[in-house]
Protein backbone atom coordinates (compact mmCIF):
# COMPACT_ATOMS: atom_id res chain seq x y z
CA UNK A 1 0.00 0.00 0.00
CA UNK A 2 1.33 3.52 -1.04
CA UNK A 3 2.41 5.93 1.91
CA UNK A 4 0.13 9.23 2.24
CA UNK A 5 2.40 10.36 5.14
CA UNK A 6 6.03 9.33 6.16
CA UNK A 7 8.07 10.82 8.96
CA UNK A 8 11.58 10.61 9.51
CA UNK A 9 13.28 11.27 12.28
CA UNK A 10 11.29 14.18 13.07
CA UNK A 11 11.98 16.43 16.39
CA UNK A 12 10.23 19.54 17.80
CA UNK A 13 11.60 22.12 19.99
CA UNK A 14 9.20 23.90 21.98
CA UNK A 15 10.72 27.24 22.99
CA UNK A 16 10.38 28.45 26.44
CA UNK A 17 9.62 31.99 27.58
CA UNK A 18 13.04 33.15 28.29
CA UNK A 19 15.41 30.69 26.32
CA UNK A 20 15.67 27.54 26.72
CA UNK A 21 14.13 24.88 24.58
CA UNK A 22 11.76 21.61 25.20
CA UNK A 23 12.21 18.32 23.56
CA UNK A 24 8.54 17.95 22.59
CA UNK A 25 8.83 15.17 19.74
CA UNK A 26 12.26 13.31 19.57
CA UNK A 27 13.40 11.30 16.48
CA UNK A 28 10.36 10.07 15.89
CA UNK A 29 9.66 8.38 12.58
CA UNK A 30 6.48 6.69 11.27
CA UNK A 31 4.62 5.69 8.15
CA UNK A 32 1.04 6.23 7.61
CA UNK A 33 -0.51 4.15 4.66
CA UNK A 34 -3.32 5.42 2.59
CA UNK A 35 -6.62 4.39 3.58
CA UNK A 36 -5.70 3.12 6.91
CA UNK A 37 -6.98 3.65 9.86
CA UNK A 38 -4.45 4.46 12.97
CA UNK A 39 -5.00 5.71 16.53
CA UNK A 40 -2.44 7.42 17.98
CA UNK A 41 -2.76 7.08 22.35
CA UNK A 42 -0.20 7.89 24.68
CA UNK A 43 -0.48 9.94 28.29
CA UNK A 44 -0.95 13.96 28.95
CA UNK A 45 2.13 15.72 27.51
CA UNK A 46 3.41 12.83 25.01
CA UNK A 47 3.49 15.04 22.38
CA UNK A 48 0.68 13.76 20.30
CA UNK A 49 -1.20 17.16 19.96
CA UNK A 50 2.33 18.15 18.71
CA UNK A 51 3.02 15.42 16.80
CA UNK A 52 -0.69 16.41 14.64
CA UNK A 53 0.22 19.61 14.53
CA UNK A 54 3.02 18.75 12.25
CA UNK A 55 0.89 16.78 9.83
CA UNK A 56 -0.56 19.58 8.02
CA UNK A 57 2.46 21.98 8.69
CA UNK A 58 0.85 24.04 11.46
CA UNK A 59 3.69 23.22 13.32
CA UNK A 60 7.91 22.51 11.50
CA UNK A 61 10.32 20.46 12.16
CA UNK A 62 13.08 21.65 14.20
CA UNK A 63 14.74 18.51 12.80
CA UNK A 64 14.24 16.31 10.91
CA UNK A 65 11.37 16.19 8.05
CA UNK A 66 7.64 15.15 6.82
CA UNK A 67 6.23 14.52 3.59
CA UNK A 68 2.56 14.54 2.67
CA UNK A 69 1.94 12.88 -0.94
CA UNK A 70 5.94 13.12 -1.33
CA UNK A 71 5.39 17.21 -0.57
CA UNK A 72 7.31 18.30 2.22
CA UNK A 73 5.65 20.33 4.74
CA UNK A 74 8.70 22.95 5.57
CA UNK A 75 8.82 24.28 2.05
CA UNK A 76 5.89 26.99 2.01
CA UNK A 77 4.68 26.92 -1.34
CA UNK A 78 3.17 23.40 -0.48
CA UNK A 79 1.28 24.46 2.48
CA UNK A 80 -1.63 25.17 1.17
CA UNK A 81 -2.11 21.67 -0.76
CA UNK A 82 -1.24 20.22 2.27
CA UNK A 83 -3.75 21.49 4.36
CA UNK A 84 -6.07 20.53 1.81
CA UNK A 85 -5.05 17.14 1.57
CA UNK A 86 -4.84 16.87 5.23
CA UNK A 87 -7.78 17.90 7.14
CA UNK A 88 -7.74 18.28 10.92
CA UNK A 89 -10.84 18.29 13.56
CA UNK A 90 -9.65 19.56 17.15
CA UNK A 91 -10.89 18.99 20.77
CA UNK A 92 -13.09 21.77 21.42
CA UNK A 93 -15.93 21.47 19.39
CA UNK A 94 -17.02 24.74 19.87
CA UNK A 95 -13.49 26.57 18.80
CA UNK A 96 -13.82 25.45 15.19
CA UNK A 97 -16.97 26.82 14.27
CA UNK A 98 -16.65 30.07 12.12
CA UNK A 99 -19.69 31.16 10.91
CA UNK A 100 -23.36 31.49 12.24
CA UNK A 101 -25.25 28.84 10.59
CA UNK A 102 -24.15 25.24 9.82
CA UNK A 103 -24.32 25.04 6.14
CA UNK A 104 -22.51 28.09 6.12
CA UNK A 105 -20.06 26.79 8.29
CA UNK A 106 -19.16 23.64 5.93
CA UNK A 107 -18.77 26.15 2.96
CA UNK A 108 -15.94 27.92 4.69
CA UNK A 109 -13.07 25.74 3.74
CA UNK A 110 -14.60 25.44 0.19
CA UNK A 111 -14.59 29.23 0.32
CA UNK A 112 -10.84 29.68 1.29
CA UNK A 113 -10.42 27.10 -1.97
CA UNK A 114 -11.77 29.57 -4.05
CA UNK A 115 -14.49 27.19 -5.37
CA UNK A 116 -17.17 28.19 -7.45
CA UNK A 117 -20.53 29.10 -5.81
CA UNK A 118 -22.30 25.57 -7.16
CA UNK A 119 -19.82 23.42 -6.71
CA UNK A 120 -19.69 24.49 -2.76
CA UNK A 121 -23.51 23.84 -2.54
CA UNK A 122 -23.40 20.62 -4.39
CA UNK A 123 -20.61 19.35 -1.50
CA UNK A 124 -21.88 20.89 1.33
CA UNK A 125 -24.85 19.07 0.76
CA UNK A 126 -23.10 16.04 0.28
CA UNK A 127 -20.82 16.96 3.34
CA UNK A 128 -24.10 17.44 5.46
CA UNK A 129 -25.90 14.13 4.20
CA UNK A 130 -22.28 12.25 4.83
CA UNK A 131 -22.67 13.28 8.60
CA UNK A 132 -25.94 12.97 8.83
CA UNK A 133 -27.09 17.00 9.86
CA UNK A 134 -29.10 17.84 6.22
CA UNK A 135 -31.70 18.68 8.65
CA UNK A 136 -29.76 21.28 10.61
CA UNK A 137 -28.17 22.77 7.63
CA UNK A 138 -30.02 26.09 8.20
CA UNK A 139 -29.44 25.99 12.22
CA UNK A 140 -27.25 28.24 14.38
CA UNK A 141 -23.97 25.96 15.41
CA UNK A 142 -24.47 26.84 19.16
CA UNK A 143 -27.63 25.29 19.37
CA UNK A 144 -26.48 21.87 18.23
CA UNK A 145 -25.01 19.53 20.76
CA UNK A 146 -21.54 18.21 20.97
CA UNK A 147 -21.41 15.91 19.29
CA UNK A 148 -23.35 17.24 16.15
CA UNK A 149 -20.56 20.17 16.45
CA UNK A 150 -18.14 17.65 15.73
CA UNK A 151 -19.92 15.87 12.92
CA UNK A 152 -20.37 19.39 11.74
CA UNK A 153 -16.15 20.08 12.14
CA UNK A 154 -15.83 16.52 10.06
CA UNK A 155 -17.98 18.05 7.47
CA UNK A 156 -16.24 20.95 6.82
CA UNK A 157 -13.21 18.95 6.41
CA UNK A 158 -15.27 16.34 4.19
CA UNK A 159 -16.44 18.91 1.68
CA UNK A 160 -12.74 19.96 1.21
CA UNK A 161 -12.21 16.54 -0.50
CA UNK A 162 -8.81 15.74 1.55
CA UNK A 163 -7.09 12.27 1.75
CA UNK A 164 -6.38 12.35 5.44
CA UNK A 165 -8.45 13.54 8.95
CA UNK A 166 -6.22 14.19 11.57
CA UNK A 167 -8.47 14.24 14.41
CA UNK A 168 -7.00 15.43 17.94
CA UNK A 169 -8.91 14.16 20.69
CA UNK A 170 -12.19 15.01 18.68
CA UNK A 171 -14.75 12.88 21.67
CA UNK A 172 -12.56 14.19 25.12
CA UNK A 173 -15.56 17.19 25.50
CA UNK A 174 -18.63 15.01 24.21
CA UNK A 175 -20.86 12.90 26.11
CA UNK A 176 -20.98 9.03 25.30
CA UNK A 177 -24.00 9.79 22.65
CA UNK A 178 -21.56 12.27 21.26
CA UNK A 179 -18.98 9.98 21.35
CA UNK A 180 -20.55 7.15 19.63
CA UNK A 181 -21.79 9.33 16.73
CA UNK A 182 -18.63 11.01 15.89
CA UNK A 183 -16.96 7.19 16.02
CA UNK A 184 -19.30 5.70 13.46
CA UNK A 185 -19.00 8.69 10.96
CA UNK A 186 -15.13 8.47 11.42
CA UNK A 187 -15.43 4.51 10.07
CA UNK A 188 -17.66 5.16 7.32
CA UNK A 189 -15.65 7.64 6.48
CA UNK A 190 -12.46 5.62 6.45
CA UNK A 191 -14.37 2.55 4.98
CA UNK A 192 -16.61 3.51 2.69
CA UNK A 193 -14.78 7.22 1.47
CA UNK A 194 -11.71 5.13 1.97
CA UNK A 195 -9.79 8.82 3.47
CA UNK A 196 -6.67 7.91 5.66
CA UNK A 197 -7.84 8.54 9.95
CA UNK A 198 -5.25 9.80 12.08
CA UNK A 199 -7.16 9.54 15.29
CA UNK A 200 -5.81 10.98 18.60
CA UNK A 201 -7.90 9.74 21.68
CA UNK A 202 -7.73 8.57 25.73
CA UNK A 203 -10.07 6.82 25.16
CA UNK A 204 -8.76 3.17 24.61
CA UNK A 205 -12.27 1.11 23.45
CA UNK A 206 -12.71 3.72 20.60
CA UNK A 207 -9.12 1.94 19.37
CA UNK A 208 -10.13 -1.46 19.24
CA UNK A 209 -11.11 -1.03 15.42
CA UNK A 210 -8.52 0.68 14.41
CA UNK A 211 -5.76 -0.94 11.58
CA UNK A 212 -2.92 -0.01 13.55
CA UNK A 213 -2.44 1.26 16.97
CA UNK A 214 1.34 3.54 18.25
CA UNK A 215 1.72 4.46 21.52
CA UNK A 216 3.85 7.75 22.06
CA UNK A 217 5.48 8.76 25.47
CA UNK A 218 7.98 11.14 26.02
CA UNK A 219 8.01 12.12 22.27
CA UNK A 220 9.26 8.95 21.01
CA UNK A 221 7.17 6.31 19.32
CA UNK A 222 7.19 3.75 22.13
CA UNK A 223 4.43 0.98 20.61
CA UNK A 224 3.30 -0.02 17.30
CA UNK A 225 1.07 -2.77 16.51
CA UNK A 226 -2.49 -4.11 15.86
CA UNK A 227 -5.00 -3.77 18.82
CA UNK A 228 -4.50 -7.26 19.48
CA UNK A 229 -0.87 -6.94 19.46
CA UNK A 230 -1.37 -4.04 21.84
CA UNK A 231 -3.40 -5.10 24.44
CA UNK A 232 -2.15 -8.80 24.29
CA UNK A 233 -1.20 -8.18 27.71
CA UNK A 234 2.93 -8.32 26.60
CA UNK A 235 2.84 -4.98 26.70
CA UNK A 236 2.76 -2.78 30.49
CA UNK A 237 0.63 0.29 29.15
CA UNK A 238 -0.47 1.15 32.92
CA UNK A 239 3.38 2.04 33.62
CA UNK A 240 2.64 4.53 30.82
CA UNK A 241 -0.30 5.64 32.49
CA UNK A 242 -2.84 4.23 30.16
CA UNK A 243 -5.57 2.05 31.50
CA UNK A 244 -6.42 -1.44 29.40
CA UNK A 245 -9.85 -1.46 27.67
CA UNK A 246 -12.53 -3.27 29.90
CA UNK A 247 -12.40 -6.42 27.71
CA UNK A 248 -8.95 -7.23 27.46
CA UNK A 249 -8.32 -6.29 31.25
CA UNK A 250 -10.40 -9.17 31.99
CA UNK A 251 -8.84 -11.72 29.41
CA UNK A 252 -5.76 -10.59 31.28
CA UNK A 253 -7.28 -11.29 34.54
CA UNK A 254 -8.57 -14.63 33.95
CA UNK A 255 -5.17 -15.64 32.30
CA UNK A 256 -3.49 -15.09 35.47
CA UNK A 257 -5.96 -16.94 37.28
CA UNK A 258 -4.75 -20.05 35.11
CA UNK A 259 -7.15 -20.06 32.29
CA UNK A 260 -5.74 -20.18 28.61
CA UNK A 261 -7.48 -17.79 26.46
CA UNK A 262 -6.36 -17.52 22.75
CA UNK A 263 -5.03 -14.21 21.85
CA UNK A 264 -7.10 -11.96 19.45
CA UNK A 265 -10.22 -11.44 22.52
CA UNK A 266 -10.95 -7.82 22.23
CA UNK A 267 -14.39 -8.00 22.45
CA UNK A 268 -17.24 -8.54 24.43
CA UNK A 269 -18.97 -11.18 21.79
CA UNK A 270 -15.22 -13.18 21.47
CA UNK A 271 -14.83 -13.16 25.26
CA UNK A 272 -18.61 -14.97 25.66
CA UNK A 273 -18.00 -17.26 22.44
CA UNK A 274 -15.02 -18.40 24.03
CA UNK A 275 -15.86 -19.23 27.23
CA UNK A 276 -19.58 -20.10 26.82
CA UNK B 1 -31.89 35.24 31.15
CA UNK B 2 -32.57 31.99 29.02
CA UNK B 3 -29.98 31.85 25.94
CA UNK B 4 -32.21 31.00 23.19
CA UNK B 5 -34.25 34.31 23.56
CA UNK B 6 -31.80 36.61 23.00
CA UNK B 7 -31.95 38.50 19.61
CA UNK B 8 -29.42 39.45 17.40
CA UNK B 9 -29.15 42.86 16.84
CA UNK B 10 -32.64 43.59 16.45
CA UNK B 11 -33.77 41.28 13.52
CA UNK B 12 -37.54 40.11 13.40
CA UNK B 13 -37.54 37.24 11.00
CA UNK B 14 -40.66 37.50 8.31
CA UNK B 15 -40.77 37.83 4.13
CA UNK B 16 -42.33 41.14 3.75
CA UNK B 17 -40.92 42.93 0.63
CA UNK B 18 -38.58 44.90 2.76
CA UNK B 19 -37.15 41.47 3.95
CA UNK B 20 -36.41 40.41 1.16
CA UNK B 21 -34.54 43.70 -0.29
CA UNK B 22 -30.75 43.16 -1.10
CA UNK B 23 -29.02 44.41 1.94
CA UNK B 24 -26.84 46.45 -0.31
CA UNK B 25 -29.96 48.13 -1.17
CA UNK B 26 -31.03 48.47 2.04
CA UNK B 27 -27.63 50.35 3.20
CA UNK B 28 -27.77 52.56 0.40
CA UNK B 29 -31.24 53.41 0.76
CA UNK B 30 -31.05 54.11 4.38
CA UNK B 31 -27.70 56.58 3.27
CA UNK B 32 -30.65 58.05 0.63
CA UNK B 33 -33.08 58.47 3.18
CA UNK B 34 -31.08 60.76 5.58
CA UNK B 35 -29.65 62.69 3.40
CA UNK B 36 -33.30 63.12 2.49
CA UNK B 37 -34.65 63.81 5.82
CA UNK B 38 -31.27 66.35 6.40
CA UNK B 39 -32.64 68.50 3.04
CA UNK B 40 -36.13 68.91 3.89
CA UNK B 41 -36.78 72.36 5.22
CA UNK B 42 -41.38 72.42 5.46
CA UNK B 43 -43.84 70.37 7.18
CA UNK B 44 -45.45 69.36 4.17
CA UNK B 45 -41.36 67.67 3.31
CA UNK B 46 -42.27 65.81 6.30
CA UNK B 47 -45.83 64.90 5.62
CA UNK B 48 -44.73 63.21 2.38
CA UNK B 49 -42.18 61.66 4.31
CA UNK B 50 -43.82 60.10 6.92
CA UNK B 51 -46.29 58.59 4.26
CA UNK B 52 -43.56 56.95 2.62
CA UNK B 53 -41.73 55.05 5.53
CA UNK B 54 -45.29 54.48 7.08
CA UNK B 55 -46.61 52.53 3.85
CA UNK B 56 -43.33 50.69 4.38
CA UNK B 57 -43.44 49.83 7.54
CA UNK B 58 -47.09 48.68 7.21
CA UNK B 59 -46.35 46.64 4.72
CA UNK B 60 -43.29 45.07 6.70
CA UNK B 61 -45.78 43.77 8.96
CA UNK B 62 -43.13 44.97 12.32
CA UNK B 63 -45.24 44.58 15.25
CA UNK B 64 -45.55 48.26 16.74
CA UNK B 65 -43.46 48.24 20.01
CA UNK B 66 -40.58 47.35 18.40
CA UNK B 67 -40.50 50.71 17.69
CA UNK B 68 -41.17 52.42 20.65
CA UNK B 69 -38.46 50.00 22.26
CA UNK B 70 -36.24 51.44 19.78
CA UNK B 71 -37.03 54.95 20.42
CA UNK B 72 -36.61 54.82 23.87
CA UNK B 73 -32.97 55.33 24.38
CA UNK B 74 -32.97 58.50 22.65
CA UNK B 75 -35.56 60.05 24.60
CA UNK B 76 -33.97 61.67 26.22
CA UNK B 77 -32.10 63.45 23.52
CA UNK B 78 -35.17 63.74 21.75
CA UNK B 79 -36.57 65.78 24.81
CA UNK B 80 -33.51 67.38 25.81
CA UNK B 81 -33.69 69.24 22.04
CA UNK B 82 -36.86 70.09 22.07
CA UNK B 83 -36.74 71.81 25.67
CA UNK B 84 -33.56 73.71 24.44
CA UNK B 85 -34.83 75.13 21.17
CA UNK B 86 -38.15 76.26 23.06
CA UNK B 87 -36.01 78.30 25.37
CA UNK B 88 -33.41 79.34 23.73
CA UNK B 89 -34.16 80.27 19.77
CA UNK B 90 -35.40 83.36 19.60
CA UNK B 91 -37.81 85.55 16.91
CA UNK B 92 -40.95 85.67 15.72
CA UNK B 93 -43.99 86.33 17.80
CA UNK B 94 -43.47 85.88 21.75
CA UNK B 95 -46.23 83.13 22.86
CA UNK B 96 -45.33 82.69 26.80
CA UNK B 97 -43.39 84.65 29.06
CA UNK B 98 -41.93 84.26 32.91
CA UNK B 99 -39.43 86.57 34.13
CA UNK B 100 -36.26 86.30 31.75
CA UNK B 101 -37.61 82.87 30.07
CA UNK B 102 -39.55 83.39 27.11
CA UNK B 103 -41.00 80.61 24.17
CA UNK B 104 -40.68 82.08 20.93
CA UNK B 105 -42.35 81.43 17.26
CA UNK B 106 -39.12 80.46 15.89
CA UNK B 107 -38.04 77.88 18.99
CA UNK B 108 -41.50 76.13 18.79
CA UNK B 109 -40.81 75.86 14.84
CA UNK B 110 -37.22 74.50 15.43
CA UNK B 111 -38.66 72.36 18.27
CA UNK B 112 -40.60 70.64 16.74
CA UNK B 113 -38.89 70.77 13.23
CA UNK B 114 -35.68 69.10 15.13
CA UNK B 115 -37.47 66.50 17.14
CA UNK B 116 -39.68 65.22 14.08
CA UNK B 117 -36.29 65.11 12.30
CA UNK B 118 -34.45 62.84 14.79
CA UNK B 119 -37.43 60.72 15.60
CA UNK B 120 -37.38 60.05 11.80
CA UNK B 121 -33.98 59.43 11.86
CA UNK B 122 -34.80 56.96 14.62
CA UNK B 123 -37.09 55.19 13.02
CA UNK B 124 -35.80 54.46 9.63
CA UNK B 125 -33.17 53.17 10.49
CA UNK B 126 -35.14 50.69 12.79
CA UNK B 127 -36.79 50.15 9.78
CA UNK B 128 -34.09 48.56 7.92
CA UNK B 129 -32.23 46.68 10.90
CA UNK B 130 -35.15 45.20 12.32
CA UNK B 131 -35.88 43.61 8.35
CA UNK B 132 -32.05 42.72 7.66
CA UNK B 133 -30.50 39.87 9.52
CA UNK B 134 -27.14 40.88 10.91
CA UNK B 135 -25.26 37.91 8.92
CA UNK B 136 -27.11 40.02 5.30
CA UNK B 137 -26.01 42.83 7.12
CA UNK B 138 -21.81 41.52 7.18
CA UNK B 139 -22.82 40.59 3.54
CA UNK B 140 -23.53 43.90 2.12
CA UNK B 141 -21.03 45.57 4.15
CA UNK B 142 -18.60 43.86 2.57
CA UNK B 143 -19.77 44.11 -1.08
CA UNK B 144 -20.27 47.95 -0.46
CA UNK B 145 -16.49 48.46 0.54
CA UNK B 146 -15.08 46.43 -2.18
CA UNK B 147 -14.75 49.33 -4.32
CA UNK B 148 -12.81 50.44 -1.62
CA UNK B 149 -10.09 47.87 -1.47
CA UNK B 150 -7.55 49.87 -3.29
CA UNK B 151 -7.68 52.15 -0.35
CA UNK B 152 -7.09 49.65 1.82
CA UNK B 153 -10.16 49.59 3.88
CA UNK B 154 -10.27 45.79 4.92
CA UNK B 155 -13.89 44.90 3.95
CA UNK B 156 -13.37 41.00 3.78
CA UNK B 157 -11.94 41.25 7.42
CA UNK B 158 -14.41 44.03 8.62
CA UNK B 159 -17.13 41.12 7.19
CA UNK B 160 -15.32 38.48 8.70
CA UNK B 161 -15.00 40.20 12.10
CA UNK B 162 -18.68 41.00 12.13
CA UNK B 163 -19.42 37.18 11.32
CA UNK B 164 -17.25 35.32 14.09
CA UNK B 165 -18.62 38.23 16.41
CA UNK B 166 -21.98 37.06 15.98
CA UNK B 167 -21.27 32.92 15.46
CA UNK B 168 -19.34 33.88 19.10
CA UNK B 169 -21.62 35.74 21.28
CA UNK B 170 -23.98 33.16 21.98
CA UNK B 171 -21.11 30.65 22.78
CA UNK B 172 -19.62 33.41 25.36
CA UNK B 173 -23.15 34.55 26.64
CA UNK B 174 -23.32 31.15 27.91
CA UNK B 175 -19.89 30.90 29.15
CA UNK B 176 -20.83 34.01 31.19
CA UNK B 177 -24.22 32.59 32.59
CA UNK B 178 -21.82 29.75 33.65
CA UNK B 179 -19.11 31.95 35.29
CA UNK B 180 -21.87 33.57 37.15
CA UNK B 181 -22.87 30.77 38.85
CA UNK B 182 -19.74 29.14 39.47
CA UNK B 183 -18.77 32.50 41.36
CA UNK B 184 -21.94 32.74 43.05
CA UNK B 185 -21.84 29.26 44.14
CA UNK B 186 -18.27 30.56 45.77
CA UNK B 187 -20.25 33.53 47.76
CA UNK B 188 -19.90 36.12 45.03
CA UNK B 189 -22.38 39.03 44.96
CA UNK B 190 -23.43 40.25 41.62
CA UNK B 191 -26.66 41.88 42.78
CA UNK B 192 -26.10 44.29 45.75
CA UNK B 193 -24.60 47.34 46.18
CA UNK B 194 -24.64 50.86 44.86
CA UNK B 195 -23.37 51.21 40.76
CA UNK B 196 -19.64 51.68 42.15
CA UNK B 197 -19.61 48.31 44.27
CA UNK B 198 -21.53 46.12 41.88
CA UNK B 199 -19.24 47.60 38.64
CA UNK B 200 -16.22 46.18 41.11
CA UNK B 201 -18.25 42.52 41.80
CA UNK B 202 -18.08 42.50 38.18
CA UNK B 203 -14.20 41.39 38.02
CA UNK B 204 -14.71 37.88 38.96
CA UNK B 205 -16.78 37.39 36.27
CA UNK B 206 -14.72 39.58 33.91
CA UNK B 207 -11.56 38.07 33.94
CA UNK B 208 -12.57 34.66 33.52
CA UNK B 209 -14.50 35.52 30.41
CA UNK B 210 -11.65 37.57 28.77
CA UNK B 211 -8.94 34.83 29.36
CA UNK B 212 -11.23 32.16 27.99
CA UNK B 213 -12.53 34.50 25.22
CA UNK B 214 -8.70 34.68 24.12
CA UNK B 215 -7.98 30.59 24.26
CA UNK B 216 -11.06 30.06 22.11
CA UNK B 217 -9.60 33.02 19.55
CA UNK B 218 -6.33 31.59 19.63
CA UNK B 219 -7.96 27.79 18.75
CA UNK B 220 -10.52 29.19 16.17
CA UNK B 221 -6.82 30.88 14.60
CA UNK B 222 -5.60 27.80 14.10
CA UNK B 223 -8.85 25.93 13.21
CA UNK B 224 -9.02 28.62 10.46
CA UNK B 225 -5.41 28.10 9.36
CA UNK B 226 -5.61 24.30 8.90
CA UNK B 227 -8.87 25.04 6.91
CA UNK B 228 -6.79 26.71 4.52
CA UNK B 229 -8.33 30.55 5.74
CA UNK B 230 -5.51 33.16 4.75
CA UNK B 231 -7.24 36.64 4.40
CA UNK B 232 -10.06 37.34 1.87
CA UNK B 233 -8.70 38.04 -0.77
CA UNK B 234 -9.26 35.38 -3.43
CA UNK B 235 -12.11 33.83 -1.65
CA UNK B 236 -15.78 33.14 -3.23
CA UNK B 237 -19.32 32.76 -1.03
CA UNK B 238 -21.50 30.16 -1.24
CA UNK B 239 -24.29 32.67 -1.51
CA UNK B 240 -23.26 35.30 -3.90
CA UNK B 241 -25.98 38.54 -3.46
CA UNK B 242 -27.75 39.22 -6.39
CA UNK B 243 -29.86 42.34 -7.19
CA UNK B 244 -33.02 41.26 -8.72
CA UNK B 245 -35.86 43.44 -10.13
CA UNK B 246 -37.27 44.96 -6.68
CA UNK B 247 -34.23 45.86 -5.80
CA UNK B 248 -33.60 48.24 -8.62
CA UNK B 249 -37.14 49.64 -8.10
CA UNK B 250 -36.19 50.15 -4.50
CA UNK B 251 -32.86 52.44 -4.94
CA UNK B 252 -34.63 54.21 -7.99
CA UNK B 253 -37.71 54.54 -5.53
CA UNK B 254 -35.35 56.29 -2.79
CA UNK B 255 -33.40 58.20 -5.04
CA UNK B 256 -36.99 59.56 -6.77
CA UNK B 257 -37.46 60.68 -3.73
CA UNK B 258 -34.39 62.35 -2.22
CA UNK B 259 -34.16 64.13 -5.66
CA UNK B 260 -37.84 65.35 -5.52
CA UNK B 261 -37.26 66.26 -1.81
CA UNK B 262 -34.12 68.70 -3.15
CA UNK B 263 -35.53 70.31 -6.28
CA UNK B 264 -39.07 71.08 -4.86
CA UNK B 265 -37.48 72.41 -1.32
CA UNK B 266 -40.50 71.11 0.45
Amino acid sequence: MSKIIEINSLTYHYPLEGGGVIKALDNLSLKIAEGEYLALIGPNGSGKSTLARHLNALLLPSEGEILVEGLLTSREEYRWEIRRHVGMVFQNPDNQIVATTVEEDVAFGLENLAVPPEIIRRRVAEALEMVGLTSFSHHAPHLLSGGQKQRLAIAGIFAMQPRCLVLDEPTAMLDPRGRREVLETLKRLNRTEGITVVHITHFMEETLEADRIVVMDKGRLVHEGQPTDIFGGDIDLESLGLEMPAIPRVVKILRAGGLEIPAGVLDVNQLVNFLC
Amino acid sequence: MSMQSITLGHYIPGNSLLHQLDPRVKLISLFILIVALFLIKTFNGFFFYIFFIGALFISSRLPWKYFFRGLKPVLFIVLFTLILHFLFTKGGEVYWRLGALTVEEMGVFMGTFMTLRLILLVVTTLLITLTTSPVAFADGIEHLLRPLRPLGVPGYEIAMMMTIALRFIPTLMEESDKIRKAQMARGADFETGNIFRRARNMIPLLVPLFVSAFRRADDLAVAMEARCYRGGEQRTKMRELKAHFLDYVGIFTVSGICLAIFFTGI
